[in-house]
């Protein structure tokens, strides 16, 4: 009995390893930042070159730094989520405006809408490269003492909202009404 | 013909334009500038190092490497700034850690395991191959056999 039982399990064993590594996605490279402070940086707005963004001013708020760019095809996809929670007005969104034209970036958001608080403005990807962005759009989610939490890679959808990002962004708040 | 042929050489060297050309102030610095773009994966074509890619990403990252060099920062300390910005995945040879004991440690023991169903194979032939007849019962069966051969 043994004798067909024992490659019946391997075989078991191998299609659920493969059925797993089909799963995996290896694009979603776990990022260092996880659980660090969020680099520091300061750049100036996208629309007002007198004004200045840099992380720390966000210190005390959970927010979310979304990385985005009028050429980035798949931003377009993930745009209306954006809007639709800018709008609920749950958590402050911050973009990354990354290896833009001023002139494109500023024409894109006056034609699909403006889902940030502000947008800092890095055309030569420097910020990018120091917080490990490799593949527009990526949305980090930032607590209050500024240590990164979460890194999505990709485009966001309802789910990835709802599930990750949402719960943890809530948990995050209502520990920082609690210390 | 020849003359298109010349011409065709000639262009075809335009080809090399679309990778920037490095230059270091000595052969330490381009010695070590070759051996980060071949060991440094770039993280948009994954299975393609630096040196190899020409997606955005790539080049922005030798540039930052050429930038560092010329800083005069050494070779870990530019391995260490892509690893804290991108993990250990940016190495194509990954430092032995907990997470990556698996990955060197799994062909040894992908050899031990097929030593050990070998050695397990081996055993099992060779007690195949030993006669499970007691001497008394071999000598019968040796008589047996021999006056079958005599009836021949």
């Amino acid at each position: 009995m043994t004798r067909f039982l024992l490659p019946l399990f391997g075989f078991i064993g191998l299609v659920v390893l493969l059925a797993v590594g089909l799963k995996l996605d290896p694009r979603e490279v776990p990022s260092p930042f996880i659980g660090k402070p969020a680099p520091a940086f300061s750049l100036s707005h996208l629309h007002d070159d007198t004004k200045n963004f840099s992380p720390a001013k966000m210190k005390g708020k959970v927010w979310l730094f979304n990385v985005w760019a009028s050429w980035c095809v798949s931003c377009r996809q993930e745009h209306p989520l954006l809007m639709e929670l800018a709008k609920s007005k749950q958590v402050p969104i911050f973009g990354l405006n990354y290896k833009d034209d001023q002139n494109n970036a500023m024409l894109w958001l006056k034609q699909w809408g403006n889902p940030y608080q502000a947008s800092a403005f890095d055309p030569e990807g420097g910020v990018g490269i120091d917080w490990g962005v490799y593949g527009v759009p990526e949305t980090f989610v930032i607590d209050q003492e500024g240590i990164v939490r979460h890194k999505h890679i990709g485009v966001l959808k309802q789910s990835d909202l709802d599930e990750t990002i949402m719960p943890m962004v809530k948990k995050l708040q209502s520990t920082g009404q609690q210390s | 013909m020849k003359l298109i042929y010349l011409i065709t050489f000639l262009f075809s060297f335009n080809a090399y334009a679309g990778v920037e050309v490095q230059t270091f102030d000595n052969q330490q610095q381009e010695q070590t500038y070759k051996k980060l773009v071949d060991e440094l994966r770039c993280l948009v074509c994954q299975n393609q190092n630096l040196a190899d890619s020409n997606a955005e990403l790539a080049q922005d990252l030798r540039k930052k490497i050429v930038e560092m060099i010329e800083a005069g920062k050494s070779e870990q300390q530019i391995v260490d700034y892509m690893v804290a910005r991108y993990g250990d995945f940016v190495l194509y040879r990954p430092p032995l850690n907990k997470n990556t004991f698996l990955l060197w440690a799994g062909p040894f023991l992908i050899l031990l395991m097929g030593l050990i169903v070998l050695a397990v194979f081996v055993t099992r032939q060779k007690n195949r191959d030993k006669p499970s007849l007691s001497e008394e019962q071999q000598q019968r069966a040796r008589k047996l056999l021999d006056e079958d051969e005599g009836d021949d």
